[in-house]
């Protein structure tokens, strides 16, 4: 959970990508002069020009083949500028969307699964983004993967969760409650840089707005745990944290993700574990902190992993460095592993010296880490 | 040797300034504290001082020469703010850690100069985060010093000798012995290194200890650190001795930073006292005092007074007039604290004091967490803090409004001699 002036503004983004997504699809079947025609088939994906003006663009999509297919307009990284799904045999459709000067591709997904068949264009005009190291698009692409599967994974295990919610099972739901988060929590700056989705799921009572209704994760915790019951406002509560979970999946690909993005969220994760885990503040019911604190330092490590051959050729030093820092947190965590899970976070279970040590390896890997987005930046 | 070091380093700090006095000035002003001293001639002295402070205030902005043959921050007369860490050394890396110390060395000399650590904040590519903190950009040197020590730890520890030191230990560094009356909290204790920021702006000696901290991210880990807001003691001889939060002046007779004789007898470790890694340095013992403010606020002057054995507005020892006036032990109290903690009371034991006030809030029921976080250096631990606590832990009538709650020793490296030197490099070679 946290609540920063920098989601504010990429909500803001995030709301004007979201029109581009669904907003400006238009059901025409007029295929203007100045519209790219996009052929789409079983085993081929044609566009009519692999160049035009950067601005408002048209994609007339015909599709030839015999599956229900999608398009994807994708800026490098895979984030997604424009999609559109079910789109039928025979079917024809329009996409419009504001594409700024750059290089894209353009992805057909016959059976609308999988990578898609893709074609290189190119949006032309000033201001166009200066090339990135193909290495670090590779990088982006690849943590986007991550990002998704993380959120789809987040899904069934948080129906688990909340199916045993509703039905009053206290002690299963307390058992599935922690596992639910992991896929959050590994991935949670990209999560919040929605800035909507983050304050409905995992807002903690302390954070809340005056007139903010507590929903989420937490209110729950605190119901299982603290209340010791579970009301049938909870079971609501559940069915919201479901619907919130399934939008953020939804979104996750419109993210706009940058190797500095995954520089800077790698640390913001660490950050996340420095005041809110180490201090036991997020999970003060359940105890549960250490569940999160790990999936954070997975989160963080998988980031640091893919920009780690770019890292490495910037600055050696430092890749040695995290590759100590990340191997002597991961190591002093693995002693409080309890079954599944990890040991509840509690003052007698884990007392003062035993945070503190925790504490100094998280500074120890934290303050390399912050080094990482000037390097990968270079 | 040492004796000129100790008197070119003040003379170069006055220099600095245009309004100071000139370096031969300085040199005749220094003599002259010393000669009062001994004819204990207040009046004079009186007459000679330029404020309540010995340094006059133009030169509280300059700079204090990071190198020389001894560490700055013992015979430096003592600036008003100060912030203490000790440190956990958490890497079991040898090399790590000298690397650190170099580091630590560099970044110590650009701070006591007044300059930023690392690159410059202005040329800081904006995707990193500037590698000085920033808040002390457009202050003066604020006669910042940093000097660095080294606990038993680092020697041994939970019977391991982590970097092959244990044979280097000192016999001087030894673990203090358990006082009566000690309710020492571990967490406020120990230390396997130590870095003593002084400053006259507080602002300067955190910047100071924050930045030190964050270089040292991974390799040592802040143990423990202490804020001190006022000076209590002075060690330039023609300065009045600031008050402890008690009221009182205590710790007159302290060792002059510009008396090289008894720097030579009392503070500074000899050739033949060793180790050789030793020489020029000295030991310092740091105790957090907590007072307990309350219960003394409700103490009459007179048993204040007899406590001390000094009179409270003057500071003068009882029967005398002033101050500096040499005290007639046998008019004070039998457990008079200055009576009690005098040389002649214990054998000529002789300890430079360094100490400074401490509020750090309250405790919770109300009262100030406050008191004296002492601060002194000795040539050996075993002749100066040890018997001198041994007596006043027994007998002192002070130990009813304070209990020493914090304890930490430490062997100060002598001084960084220059730039191809850093602390501790005689320890590890």
């Amino acid at each position: 959970m946290r609540v920063l002036r920098s989601s504010v503004v990429a909500a803001v983004s995030a709301v004007a990508a979201l029109t581009a997504v669904s907003g400006c699809a238009e059901k025409s079947d007029a295929e203007g002069s100045d519209a790219i025609k996009v052929t789409a088939s079983d085993d081929k994906c044609e566009v009519s020009k692999s160049s035009f003006p950067a601005g408002h663009v048209k994609l007339a999509v015909k599709n030839k083949g015999d599956k229900v297919t999608e398009v994807y307009v994708y800026a490098p990284g895979d984030r997604i500028v424009t999609e559109r799904e079910n789109i039928g045999p025979g079917t024809k459709v329009e996409i419009a969307a504001e594409i700024k000067a750059g290089s894209y591709e353009i992805a057909c997904k016959p059976g609308m699964k999988g990578d898609g068949i893709r074609q290189k264009i190119t949006a032309t005009g000033g201001g166009a983004p200066k090339k990135r190291d193909p290495e670090l698009d590779k990088a982006v692409a690849e943590y986007r993967k991550y990002v998704l599967a993380q959120a789809e994974e987040t899904i069934p295990a948080a129906q688990k969760f909340v199916d045993a919610v509703k039905k009053d099972d206290l002690d299963e739901a307390k058992k599935l409650y922690a596992p639910s988060r992991i896929g959050w929590e590994r991935t949670e700056p990209v999560a919040e840089s929605f800035g909507d989705i983050d304050p409905k799921v995992d807002v903690r009572e302390d954070g809340l707005e005056k007139g903010q209704k507590w929903t989420g994760w937490h209110k729950l915790e605190k119901s299982l745990w603290d209340d010791k019951k579970i009301t049938e406002d909870d079971k609501k509560l559940a069915d919201q944290l479901m619907a919130d979970l399934k939008d953020w999946q939804k979104r996750v690909g419109t993210a706009e993700i940058t190797p500095t993005s995954m520089a800077n969220g790698a640390k913001e994760l660490l950050d996340e574990v420095a005041t809110g885990k180490v201090t036991g503040e997020e999970e003060r019911y359940s105890h549960t902190d250490l569940v999160d604190f790990h999936a954070n330092v997975e989160g963080a490590e998988k980031s640091y992993e893919l920009l780690k051959p770019v890292a490495a050729k910037n600055d050696a030093a430092l890749a040695k460095e995290l590759d100590k820092q990340f191997a002597g947190l991961k190591k002093l965590l693995d002693e409080y592993r309890e079954g599944d899970g990890f040991k509840s976070y509690d003052t007698d279970t884990v007392g003062k010296d035993d945070r503190k040590k925790l504490s100094d390896a998280v500074n120890a890997l934290a303050e390399p880490l912050s080094k990482l987005a000037a390097v990968v930046a270079k | 040797m040492s004796e000129e070091t100790t008197t070119e380093t003040a003379a170069e700090t006055t220099a600095k300034s245009g309004t100071a006095p000139s370096r031969r000035s300085l040199i005749g002003w220094g003599g002259a504290g010393l000669a009062l001293g001994a004819v204990a001639a207040g009046g004079t002295a009186a007459a000679l001082r330029t404020g309540s402070d010995a340094v006059p205030a133009a030169l509280s902005g300059d700079a204090v020469p990071f190198h020389g043959t001894h560490q700055a921050g013992i015979a430096t007369p003592v600036q008003d703010r100060l912030h203490f860490a000790a440190f956990d050394v958490t890497t079991g890396d040898r090399d790590a850690l000298i690397a650190l110390l170099k580091e630590w060395t560099a970044a110590a000399a650009l701070m006591t100069a007044g300059h930023e650590v690392g690159e410059g904040t202005a040329g800081t590519q904006p995707e990193a985060p500037p590698d000085d903190t920033g808040e002390a950009l457009g202050l003066k040197p604020s006669r910042l010093t940093l000097t660095f020590g080294i606990g038993p730890g680092l020697f041994e520890k939970d019977g391991k000798d982590r970097f092959g030191l244990k044979s280097r230990r000192p016999k001087a560094l030894i673990d203090l012995p358990a006082f009566p009356g000690d309710n020492l909290d571990a967490a406020r204790s120990g230390g396997d290194l130590c870095v003593q920021a002084c400053a006259d702006d507080p602002q300067v000696a955190v910047h100071a200890i924050r930045n030190l901290a964050r270089i040292g991210m991974g390799k040592v880990a802040i143990r423990w650190s202490q804020l001190g807001f006022g000076k209590t003691s002075s060690t330039t001889p023609d300065a009045q001795t600031p008050r402890n939060m008690l009221g009182f002046k205590d710790g007159t007779r302290n060792i002059a930073g510009t008396d090289t004789a008894a720097l030579a007898k009392h503070v500074w470790v000899g050739e033949k006292d060793g180790p050789e890694w030793m020489v020029d340095g000295s030991y310092l013992v740091a105790r957090r005092i907590r007072m307990h403010i309350e219960t003394w606020d409700r103490t009459s002057l007179k048993e204040q007074e007899d406590i001390f054995g000094r009179d409270k507005v003057e500071g003068a020892p009882q029967g005398k007039q002033r101050e500096r006036d040499e005290p007639n032990l046998k008019a004070m109290l039998p457990d008079s604290h200055v009576r009690l903690a005098h040389p002649d009371s214990n054998g000529g034991a002789t300890i430079l004091r360094r100490g400074y006030s401490f509020t750090d809030g309250t405790d919770g029921l109300g009262r100030l967490d406050a008191g004296l976080f002492f601060l002194a250096y000795q040539r050996d631990v075993r002749d100066g803090f040890v018997p001198v606590q041994t007596r006043l832990s027994r007998n002192d009538a002070l130990n009813e409004y304070i209990q020493h709650v914090g304890s930490a020793v430490f062997a100060v490296p002598p001084g960084v001699r220059d730039k191809g030197d850093w602390w501790g490099k005689a320890l590890f070679s």
